[in-house]
């Protein structure tokens, strides 16, 4: 199961402004670079792509590596000049995809 | 012989000593050269100029298995001229690639920020594409006294 992501961005806008949005998905991003207590490398397991998007269209894409630390956290900005949704999609190596969106209202 | 010079690197830090005895799975480091590939295929092998980019790290992470990084490009973001992507590259880990991001105009301005892992201390290199074909590097040494891959 995948866990539920964390979201930090404001509901409120005015037309125009550029407003930060900050991410994190609880996830251990096993990098595939480590060994077990068995000498076993432990396999790679990591996020390797975030993408968000508003109304959807495209506004920020993540190719992320297993460099990226444990719990995914991105933080970056957007444009705003109408109301609508944020979507954020998460894709795991295994191919689970985690969504989450959130609306804001422009004025 | 790469491995047995990190660990003698490695065993100067305090704590070191689990890292080193999990060790590394293949290769132990990325070469300069791996890290040259990266950026000359992101690039498409046009010349990167100075400038334009920050790389805002601390200067030296005590733990790499979480180091926060920004980057930002002064540049700006309009519908036909914009900061495509940001590729971050690290010379010292195992992979050296790190994180790309990718702008568009809707992202308002070409910044982002994450957490990253680093095995050693080392260059951060990043390079960032604009829609019309400039391309700008920049790099920034950081010391890192516990590395964040093995352990």
């Amino acid at each position: 199961m995948a866990a539920t992501p964390r979201l930090k961005l404001p509901r409120e806008a005015k037309k125009g402004d550029i407003i930060e949005i900050k991410t994190l998905l609880p996830h251990p991003m096993e990098s595939g670079q480590r060994k077990g207590k068995d000498g076993k490398v432990i396999p790679r397991k990591i996020i390797n792509k975030f993408v968000c998007t508003f109304n959807d269209k495209p506004v920020f894409t993540a190719g992320l590596e297993p460099a990226v630390a444990a719990n995914p956290y991105l933080e970056f900005f957007a444009k705003v000049e109408e109301s609508g949704t944020f979507k954020f999609t998460w894709t795991d190596d295994d191919g689970t995809v985690t969504t989450a969106e959130q609306k804001i209202i422009v004025t | 012989m790469r491995l047995i010079s990190r660990r003698r690197a490695l065993v100067l830090t305090a704590g070191s000593a689990a890292a080193a005895a999990l060790g590394w799975s293949g290769k132990s480091r990325a070469t300069p050269k791996d890290a040259a590939e990266a950026i000359a295929k992101f690039t498409g092998g046009k010349t990167a100029e100075n400038g334009k980019i920050s790389i805002e790290l601390p200067e030296i992470a005590e733990n790499g298995n979480t180091v926060p990084l920004k980057v930002s490009v002064d540049a700006p973001m309009n519908a036909d001229d914009y900061v495509s992507d940001i590729l971050v590259i690290a010379d010292g880990n195992p992979l050296p690639r790190v994180v790309t991001f990718r702008f568009t105009p809707m992202s308002g301005k070409a910044v982002a920020s994450t957490r990253i892992r680093l095995a050693t201390t080392e260059n951060i290199i990043a390079v960032a594409k604009t829609s019309g074909g400039q391309i700008f590097t920049a790099q920034k040494l950081v010391k890192v006294t516990i590395g964040g891959c093995g352990g």
